[in-house]
C-alpha cells in the first residue's frame, strides 16, 4: 500500500487485531480511508467488517494495533463518546432512531445526552435540525413522529444527526438493503454530495453493483483477514465476489427452455383493485419463472393472492389444470403451494425456537403418530433429511434459529416449505440480507429442485439475480405485466434499462 | 394546529368523551355540576394523580410498576412510627422523610431490575408482594391513630360557601398535587433527563448506543414514582387521618388502568401529563358519576375495563391512514 505524504487521512489502522474467545475477528488488518472519500467496505457475513467498524468507534477495545489515528491525531484508546466528538459517526443498519419521537429530536439527540440536568431548546433543536436537512437538500415534516416516515427517510434522518454531531468520517452499515433503486439512487446523490463537502464515507453493502457505483476504493476483508484494498475502476462485479468469498461466483444465464413441460400454474386476467390489473402468465413444472420490477409493482401483493392471503376481484387461477380459488393459505398449501416470504425475520422463521421446530413447523400433522401427539422420532428423521438435503451448516438442530447466519436460515425457509411437498414454490426477495456466497449456494439448491421437476416463481428487484436464475422473466410495472424477456437474448444493461428507465 | 392534534390524538378522544360523559350527567344528575362536587372531586383524585403522575415516568421509560401503592403503605407506616419516635416532627421533616423513604423503595426496584436484568413486571410484583407482607408482619395489621397534629389538621387552600350554606373547599392535597404535577412534566417535557427517558422507553438499543446511561435512566424513573409514592401516602394520611396498613392494596390497578387510558404505552416511549391527567379525571367522573346515579359500584369496575379495552382497541386503527388507503384505491 503506498500513500503520498501529501495526503490526508480520515482514519489509519495498522495491523488490528481482536478476537472473541478463541475465534480471531480480525487478523492484523490494514484499513485507511482518505479525507472525503467514499470508501466500501467488502466481505461477506461474519467476514470482520462489523467488529472493524466497532473497534474504529470504541465499541470494542483491538487486542493489538500498531497505529490507530483519526484525522491524522494517534489515538492510543477510543470510547464511543470520544469517538463521536472526534467525528466519526455509525449509522447502523437498524438505524437506533426513536419511533415515537419527532424527526426534528432525533436529528438533534445527541445535544440531549448526559446527566446534567438543563433545560431541552425547542425551538433551537428545530432551526438546527432544519439547517442540517437543507443542507442535504431535503425537506421533511420537522414535527412528524419519526414512525410516520418511510425507511429512506428515515436513513436521510440517521444521516442528519450524523451531521448534527459534525461528523466527518461516517460509516453506513447496508443502508440500502431495504429501499427501492430510486430511494436507493437519491440516497447515492447525498452520500455523493456529503464527499464533496468533504465527509468521508465508509459503505457497507452487499449489493455489489451499488458498491462498484458509488465508492472509490473498496477494501475487502475476508475471514478476519485483509484480502487487499482496490480502485473500484475497472472492477467487475464477478472479480469483486470472487474476493470476498474466495470462490468463483457463477454468473451465467442457465435459463432453459421448458415449453414443452405440463403447465403448473396459470393466472387469466388476475386483477384486485389498486394492486394489479389483468395478470396473465403460466408457470411449468421445472421453470424458474423470474418476477421483476421495482419495489411496489404488485409483485408481493400477486404472491399473496396466489397463497390465498388475499382474494383477487377478478380473473382466475389455474392449478394443475383444476380451477384454483382458495380463500386462505391453508388451503393453498393442502394444494400444493409454498411461499417464502420477502421478510424472513419476522414473518418467515420463530427466531427463538430451535432450528428442528422451525423446520417441521408446517408440517406437524405428518409427524404425529396413532395418539395424535408428535413423534419426536419421526420429527428428528425429517430435521435430519433436510438438513443433509439442502447442506445447512448447523450446531445442533436444538439451537435457537437465531443463531444461524442468514443464508443457513433461509436454508431453514426453504427446507420447512420444501417438507410440505410442494407443486410450486413462490419464493419473494429469497436473498436480501444473504451474503455472496450463500446466495450461489441457495440458487444452486432452486435450481435443483426446478430440475426434479417443481415450477419456481422467482419475484426479486434485482436484475442480476432474475437473470442468471430465472428461465423466463416476467416484467412487472404499476400492478401490469409489461414485458417477457428471454435471459439468452437479453443482457443485463438492457433488462436493467426496461425497468428502471 | 395540525400538529398539535397529531402529537395528541388519544388526549383529544379522551376529552371529548370526558366533555360529553359530564354533559350527560350534568342533566341526569343535578348535583353533578356544582362546584362543591367539582373540588370533593379534585380532593378525591388527589392522592391518584400524584401517583399517575409517578407512574408515567415509569412507562415513558419502558418499565411498569405494580408496588406503588404498597410502597406508599410502607412510607407512611414506617415514618409515622419515625416520627412519633422523634416527637412529632413537622411537615418539613414529613415531606424529607417520605420523599426519602419513597426514593429509596423505588431505587430498590431499579437496581433489581437494572442489576439483575429481570423485568420490570415481575420485579414490582415480587417487591409488591414482599412489601406488603413485611408491613403486614411488622405492623401485625394494626392501625396507626395517635398521629401528630400537624399531619392530620385539615387545610384548606380554597374556601367559599355560596348562598345556601353550602361550602366548597379544596385541600392542601390538591395543592401538592398540582406541584407534583407540574414538576413531573418540567421533567418529562422540558429538561434533557426527560428527553431520555423517553428515547430510552422508545429504542433502549439506539439510546444505549448514543451514549444515554441506562442504569441512571432506570433509576431516575422508578426514583421519580417513589418519590411521588412517598408524597402520595403523606397525603393520603392527611385526608384519611390515620395509617391504616391495608388500605391502599389494590389501588394501584386503578391508577395504572387510568394512566394507560390516558395514552401512555405499555412499551415505553409515549405519554403525556395531559393525557395522565385526563385518564384520572375520567376514572373519578365516571365513579362520582355512577355513585350520584345510585348505580351499583360493581358496574364501575365493569365499564373502566370496557373503556380499557376501546380505547386500546380504536387507538391502533389510525383513521388517516384508512383514508389514504382508499385515495390510493381510487
Amino acid at each position: 500500500m503506498t500513500t503520498a505524504p501529501a495526503e490526508r487521512f480520515a482514519l489509519r489502522l495498522h495491523k488490528v487485531s481482536k478476537a472473541f474467545g478463541g475465534v480471531q475477528a480480525l487478523n492484523k488488518v490494514n484499513f485507511e480511508v482518505r479525507a472525503g472519500e467514499i470508501h466500501c467496505l467488502a466481505g461477506e457475513n461474519g467476514c470482520g467488517k462489523s467488529t472493524l467498524i466497532k473497534v474504529v468507534t470504541g465499541v470494542h477495545q483491538p487486542e493489538t494495533a500498531e497505529l490507530i489515528e483519526l484525522f491524522g491525531e494517534k489515538v492510543d484508546r477510543i470510547n464511543p463518546v470520544q469517538a463521536r466528538q472526534m467525528g466519526v459517526s455509525v449509522i447502523w443498519q437498524d438505524l437506533a432512531l426513536f419511533p415515537h419521537m419527532s424527526v426534528a429530536e432525533n436529528i438533534a439527540f445527541d445535544s440531549l445526552v448526559g446527566l446534567t440536568p438543563r433545560a431541552v431548546r425547542s425551538r433551537d433543536m428545530m432551526a438546527r435540525s432544519k439547517a442540517v436537512l437543507e443542507s442535504l437538500g431535503v425537506q421533511l415534516d420537522l414535527a412528524a413522529p419519526l414512525q410516520d416516515l418511510q425507511i429512506a427517510q428515515r436513513q436521510v434522518v440517521a444521516i442528519a444527526r450524523a451531521l448534527m454531531n459534525d461528523a466527518k468520517l461516517i460509516f453506513m452499515d447496508e443502508p440500502t438493503a431495504s429501499l427501492t433503486q430510486s430511494e436507493t439512487d437519491r440516497l447515492l446523490d447525498i452520500v455523493r454530495k456529503l464527499s464533496a463537502n468533504g465527509v468521508a464515507i465508509v459503505f457497507v453493502s452487499h449489493r455489489l453493483a451499488e458498491v462498484l457505483d458509488i465508492a472509490e476504493r473498496v477494501t475487502v476483508v475476508r475471514d478476519g483477514n485483509l484480502v487487499g484494498v482496490y480502485p473500484t475502476a475497472g472492477m467487475t462485479q464477478a472479480h469483486l465476489g470472487e474476493l470476498m468469498t474466495g470462490q468463483l461466483i457463477e454468473t451465467e444465464v442457465t435459463a432453459r427452455d421448458r415449453s414443452d413441460a405440463p403447465t403448473v400454474f396459470a393466472a387469466e386476467n388476475l386483477t384486485r383493485h389498486g394492486e394489479f390489473t389483468d395478470v396473465s402468465f403460466q408457470i411449468r413444472a421445472g421453470e424458474v419463472l423470474g418476477l421483476t420490477g421495482l419495489i411496489g409493482a404488485g409483485r408481493t401483493e400477486l404472491a399473496h393472492v396466489m397463497m390465498g392471503m388475499r382474494q383477487a376481484d377478478g380473473g382466475q387461477m389455474r392449478l394443475n389444470g383444476a380451477s384454483y380459488r382458495p380463500s386462505n393459505i391453508r388451503k393453498a398449501i393442502a394444494q400444493g403451494m409454498a411461499y417464502v416470504s420477502e421478510d424472513r425475520l419476522s414473518l418467515g422463521l420463530l427466531q427463538k425456537q430451535p432450528i428442528a421446530d422451525n423446520t417441521v413447523i408446517s408440517v406437524l400433522r405428518k409427524l404425529t403418530t396413532a395418539t395424535g401427539l408428535i413423534s419426536e422420532r419421526r420429527k428428528a428423521e425429517m430435521v435430519r433429511h433436510w438438513i443433509r438435503e439442502l447442506g445447512v451448516k448447523i450446531g445442533s438442530p436444538d439451537d435457537p434459529i437465531s443463531t444461524l447466519s442468514g443464508g443457513n436460515q433461509q436454508k431453514v425457509v426453504l427446507a420447512k416449505w420444501l417438507a410440505t411437498d410442494p407443486k410450486l414454490l413462490i419464493l419473494d426477495s429469497p436473498t436480501v440480507g444473504v451474503d455472496v456466497g450463500a446466495r450461489a449456494g441457495i440458487f444452486r439448491i432452486v435450481r435443483a429442485l426446478a430440475d426434479q421437476g417443481l415450477a419456481i416463481l422467482l419475484i426479486s428487484d434485482e436484475v442480476t439475480e432474475v437473470m442468471f436464475n430465472a428461465d423466463r422473466i416476467l416484467h412487472m410495472a404499476d400492478g401490469r405485466l409489461v414485458a417477457e424477456y428471454d435471459p439468452r437474448t437479453v443482457t443485463v444493461p438492457e433488462l436493467e434499462e426496461h425497468i428502471y428507465a | 394546529m395540525r400538529n398539535v392534534l397529531r402529537g395528541y390524538t388519544v388526549e383529544l378522544r379522551l376529552a371529548v368523551v370526558l366533555a360529553l360523559i359530564c354533559i350527560i350527567l350534568s342533566f341526569s344528575a343535578p348535583q353533578f355540576a356544582t362546584l362543591s362536587n367539582a373540588t370533593s372531586l379534585l380532593n378525591n383524585s388527589s392522592v391518584n394523580l400524584i401517583w399517575a403522575v409517578g407512574l408515567l415516568v415509569v412507562l415513558i421509560a419502558g418499565g411498569i410498576d405494580i408496588s406503588f401503592a404498597v410502597a406508599s403503605s410502607v412510607v407512611q407506616y414506617v415514618a409515622a412510627t419515625l416520627l412519633l419516635s422523634i416527637g412529632g416532627g413537622n411537615w418539613l421533616l414529613g415531606f424529607l422523610f417520605c420523599g426519602t423513604l419513597g426514593i429509596l423503595l423505588g431505587l430498590l426496584n431499579a437496581w433489581l431490575i437494572h442489576g439483575f436484568r429481570i423485568i420490570s413486571i415481575v420485579v414490582t410484583i415480587a417487591t409488591f408482594n414482599a412489601f406488603f407482607g413485611l408491613l403486614m408482619y411488622f405492623s401485625r395489621g394494626r392501625n396507626i391513630y395517635g398521629l401528630p397534629d400537624w399531619w392530620t389538621a385539615r387545610i384548606f387552600i380554597f374556601e367559599y360557601q355560596n348562598a345556601q350554606g353550602v361550602w366548597s373547599e379544596l385541600t392542601l392535597a390538591v395543592g401538592v398535587m398540582v406541584a407534583c404535577v407540574v414538576a413531573t412534566w418540567l421533567l418529562i417535557q422540558r429538561s434533557n433527563i426527560g428527553r431520555q427517558l423517553y428515547a430510552f422507553g422508545d429504542n433502549p438499543e439506539g439510546a444505549r448506543r448514543a451514549g444515554v446511561n441506562i442504569a441512571v435512566m432506570q433509576g431516575v424513573a422508578f426514583g421519580w414514582m417513589g418519590l411521588m409514592a412517598g408524597i402520595a401516602g403523606l397525603m393520603q394520611v392527611n385526608i384519611v387521618k390515620e395509617v391504616v396498613p391495608n388500605a391502599l392494596y389494590g389501588r394501584e390497578l386503578e391508577v395504572l388502568a387510568a394512566v394507560v387510558l390516558g395514552g401512555a404505552r405499555l412499551g415505553g416511549g409515549k405519554g403525556t401529563i395531559l393525557g395522565c391527567i385526563l385518564g384520572v379525571m375520567f376514572v373519578a367522573i365516571t365513579q362520582n358519576g355512577l355513585n350520584l346515579l345510585g348505580v351499583s359500584p360493581f358496574a364501575f369496575q365493569m365499564i373502566i375495563g370496557a373503556a380499557i379495552l376501546i380505547a386500546i382497541s380504536t387507538s391502533n386503527i389510525d383513521l388517516s391512514q384508512i383514508l389514504r388507503r382508499k385515495e390510493v384505491r381510487q
